[in-house]
């Protein structure tokens, strides 16, 4: 089952991967980070993830790592 | 269960200073992807800016250097000429590029020196404050043209790439641009034929990147890359403008 994994410490929550995710995978999260930012999660309950790496191509702070 | 995306090796696992949703780290980063894909690591000699980039070299780990403003050509020529074995690439914002570097850029340029110039373009002048910049398209409100910018007062936008490309020394020239997914990976194909070029003996490569600047467009990063993809992508039209190979 492909999946993403999101560093939330350096995540800075500017949302492109949201907007990007063609399965809409990622929300914005509800908790901040050690920024003080609310970083982006992997909300995948349907299991639609396809791991086509958008989200991690649009990425600017490379916090994405994706797994297929 | 393989890992098929994380960050390239040659960029140093640190936080960028830059805001949420600024193309500069999207930029690093593919210019690593493709020092990686080449393997050019060990030869490769970045030039920094000054502007939002200046910091690169904390990004990047390979060897970088700094030039005074403007000056990332001129530095990049010596460079390339006492060491003609290394990969030297400058990396550019439009302040420094369009602006206070005009000079040494027509000229490197013009010269046909064997060197990769990467030109950011955000339409804005990003460290400073959101002044406007010499690619400040018309009626764009910044700090210093509130009202728009005007035609008669600040002139017109100023086309790198279409500049450039008439020049007998240049052998590359592309505009691309990283607001999608899409558009992020064309660009990486025109950075790593741009290094390639270089590797093969080419003259002078430019390839122009228009890149989101949200904080100073003023904007939400959504509505910048939309900005981009609907506003500034008509002024600045995406495409290879010159691409002559060996002379």
């Amino acid at each position: 089952m492909p999946k993403i994994e999101i560093n939330r410490e350096r995540c800075k929550g500017c949302g492109l991967c949201v907007l990007y995710c063609p399965k809409s995978c990622i929300k914005q999260g509800a908790s901040v980070n050690g920024k003080g930012v609310f970083p982006v999660m992997f909300a995948d309950k349907s299991k639609a993830c396809t791991g086509c790496s958008f989200c991690a191509i649009i990425c600017p702070d490379t916090c994405i790592e994706v797994y297929k | 269960m393989r890992k098929v995306f994380s960050k390239p090796n040659s960029m140093k696992d640190t936080v960028t200073h830059y805001c949420p949703g600024c193309g500069h780290g999207i930029v690093h980063r593919i210019i690593c992807e493709v020092i990686d894909e080449l393997g050019i690591r060990e030869k490769v000699i970045g030039i920094a800016p000054v502007g939002c980039a200046v910091l690169a070299y904390d990004y990047w780990d390979f060897d970088v250097t700094e030039a005074a403003h403007g000056r990332v050509p001129a530095v990049a020529t010596g460079i390339k000429r006492v060491n003609p074995e290394n990969i030297v690439f400058g990396y550019q914002g439009d302040g420094d590029l369009a602006a206070i570097g005009t000079a040494e850029t027509v000229h490197a340029a013009n010269r046909g020196e064997n060197i990769t110039i990467i030109f950011v373009n955000n339409a804005v002048y990003g460290m400073t404050g959101g002044q406007m910049a010499p690619t400040t398209i018309l009626n764009q409100k910044t700090s210093t043209t509130p009202l728009g910018r005007d035609r008669k007062t600040h002139g017109f936008p100023l086309k790198v790439c279409e500049l450039l490309s008439v020049l007998p020394g240049v052998s590359y020239a592309e505009r691309v641009s990283v607001h999608s997914p899409a558009h992020v990976l064309k660009a990486k194909k025109a950075i790593k034929k741009s290094f390639q070029n270089q590797i093969d003996g080419f003259d002078f490569s430019v390839v122009e990147v228009l890149s989101p600047c949200p904080t100073y467009l003023g904007m939400t990063p959504e509505k910048a890359v939309k900005w981009i993809d609907e506003t500034m992508s008509k002024v600045y039209p995406l495409g290879r403008f010159k691409d002559r190979g060996k002379e």
